[in-house]
């Protein structure tokens, strides 16, 4: 019995050791960082002061939480954010939807492509962000000079820098905010690999039996689709709406290297970019880091009390 | 004609135009970049709408200029460092720590198997604007080795989560054999965990890799001296200094995204079971 004691509490001792170092890595650079954000976001603190000692103050207050929720912009940022986030996530995965039906089944070139439709998801974020900056560019871009050249635009449009278009379809005027539609649809490029690869392994998963006994039915190839296909996939396809939503409600890099958050494409990473390092505001930032933190805990609060209930 | 021929018709013309749309749609980007780095300025001036590459005025002088004008050939090397330090900390970290949350029995082992993937919900943004006003205040903040442990926090639980998943797929009993044999736990991982593991080493191997090799924004933040700057910040400072100069740009962008997709073609396989196994933060 006592042997048996001891050698448990050896191997816990060796199980502390092989996770030491994990552990210590983890909590230095991401549970430290988001406990010293909230005292940030508590603290008057600007870039300046931080070769100073004021860091450690205890002088804690909610003016950067004032500053933030009185900031005109505040409603309109969270608007382009929901906006950006849920047409991103929706966008990416109706693409990968799609190109996981196309790629589905055999035929010649079937491996060839879709390691080609994974190429987006995995070449760096700046080549592939400047790459279309360039493509969409309205003076260099081949996009608007291909269509003013074959007469399909009379003037080039500035996809990422102007903030709404004029449309004009069947005589009702519509306004479309430009650049965040480009960005958007950026997203849904640059991610649908994501949702093609979870959505193709479903799909093969779904056993030939279910299409054969709907087959002689009499079960038409749409019919089998929506009667068999599509329930299969339900529950990726919310699976992928929660990852698809927070990695994109979190995401920086992709709009800062299109726009840098302008023509109306300020998401709220942007704004915590701008406060701590436009405005050398780090206090200011982090109060907004703090909200993006609250909209993400609230956000799978309502998913998980409701969208999963829903499903079972 | 039937429904479901007609339905059956209908959908095979589909799939052939919905396939071409979509090769189109990704591939011109990367073709875009490869062609135009090869174009010199004037030709991108002057003729901005000809979509081929003429291969008798094949330019290479973008290239040269970026690797020994503009510092890329330093760059390189350092992504090459940064890249290759993080995928050898975090496979070593993860596979001792995810074969101790896998086979041993610890207080707290339930709670650090599950909260290693709560970094899921941390934004990189959230994180920066912190760690960065700490190594400023600690001046280390220009430093390629800190860079590396910030990946190595990214990657870690991550790679964790993976290989605890494939440890738990093997049986125990082989282990037992080695136990017996007088092995250590290093030595039963050392000699019979890590050569039955190989492929899901492989996975998580590219996974941290293309991890560290793309990451922009704490090399953004973090470096300073373009001496140790990475190629992805190498790239923005680039695009930030020419205006015109786009086949510099491509040029530089077909250096980073290269090297990470000539992998993919190698290891497809290893680098789809990562990204489906682990899932990838991005």
């Amino acid at each position: 019995m006592v042997n048996r004691q001891s050698l448990l509490h050896q191997e816990a001792r060796l199980a502390f050791w092989m996770l030491a170092p994990t552990f210590i890595v983890v909590m230095a650079f991401v549970v430290f960082p988001v406990i010293w954000n909230l005292w940030l976001s508590l603290k008057p603190v600007s870039l300046g002061a931080l070769r100073g000692t004021s860091l450690f103050e205890f002088n804690l207050s909610l003016v950067n939480f004032h500053k933030v929720f009185g900031d005109p912009d505040f409603v309109p940022i969270l608007l382009t954010t929901l906006f950006y986030t849920v047409g991103g996530s929706i966008l990416s995965i109706i693409l990968g939807l799609t190109a996981a039906l196309l790629v589905h089944g055999e035929f010649p070139g079937r491996g060839l492509c879709r390691g080609l439709f994974i190429a987006p998801y995995i070449a760096p974020v700046v080549a592939v962000t400047f790459t279309w900056s360039f493509i969409l560019d309205p003076q260099l871009g081949v996009l608007n000079w291909l269509a003013v050249n074959t007469g399909l635009l009379t003037q080039p449009i500035p996809f990422l820098s102007q903030r709404w278009m004029e449309l004009d379809i069947t005589g009702m005027r519509v306004r479309l905010p430009l650049a965040l539609t480009s960005v958007i649809l950026f997203e849904g490029w640059r991610y649908f690999p994501f949702a093609f690869l979870f959505i193709l392994a479903r799909l093969q998963s779904i056993p030939d039996e279910l299409y054969h006994a709907a087959s002689v039915d009499g079960a038409s190839p749409f019919q089998r689709f929506y009667n068999i296909t599509l329930p299969q996939l339900a529950t990726v396809l919310s699976t992928l709406f929660l990852f698809r939503f927070i990695w994109t409600i979190n995401k920086f890099d992709d709009i800062f290297l299109l726009t840098r958050g302008h023509a109306g494409t300020k998401v709220i990473t942007i704004k915590i970019y701008d406060y701590a390092f436009g405005e050398f505001n780090i206090g200011a930032g982090s109060a907004v880091a703090m909200v993006l933190f609250a909209i993400l805990l609230l956000f799978l609060f309502i998913y998980f009390r409701w969208i999963v209930k829903e499903m079972r | 004609m039937s429904r479901e021929h007609l339905e059956t018709n209908i959908i095979r013309i589909l799939r052939i135009l919905g396939i071409i749309f979509f090769i189109i749609i990704v591939a011109f980007p990367f073709y875009w970049m490869i062609v135009s780095s090869f174009k010199s300025l004037e030709e991108l001036l002057m003729r901005p709408a000809n979509l081929w590459l003429d291969i008798r005025k094949i330019n290479f002088n973008a290239y040269y200029e970026v690797l020994f004008e503009h510092g890329f050939s330093r760059y390189i090397a350092n992504s090459t460092y940064v890249s290759i330090i993080t995928v050898a900390l975090s496979v070593t970290l993860a596979t001792v720590g995810g074969y101790a949350v896998t086979r041993l029995r610890f207080r707290g082992q339930a709670f650090m198997s599950y909260s290693i993937l709560i970094i899921y919900m941390f934004p990189a943004i959230v994180l920066v604007i912190p760690l960065y006003v700490v190594f400023s205040h600690m001046a280390l903040r220009d430093s390629i080795h800190v860079l590396i442990l910030v990946y190595l926090a990214q990657t870690l639980p991550v790679a964790l989560y993976m290989l605890r998943s494939y440890f738990q797929t093997l049986p125990v009993e082989i282990e037992y054999a080695g136990l017996i044999d007088g092995c250590s736990r290093m030595g039963v991982i050392w000699r019979i965990i890590i050569p039955l593991s190989a492929p899901a080493l492989a996975s998580v191997a590219l996974y941290t890799f293309m991890i560290a090799w793309n990451e922009f924004l704490f090399a953004f933040m973090f470096l300073d001296t373009p001496e140790k700057f990475t190629l992805s910040r190498g790239v923005v400072q680039l695009a930030g200094s020419v205006h015109l100069s786009k086949q510099l740009v491509m040029a530089a962008s077909v250096m980073v995204t290269v090297p990470i997709l000539v992998l993919f073609l190698f290891f497809e396989r290893y680098l789809v079971r990562g990204l489906t196994s682990g899932a990838m933060k991005g």
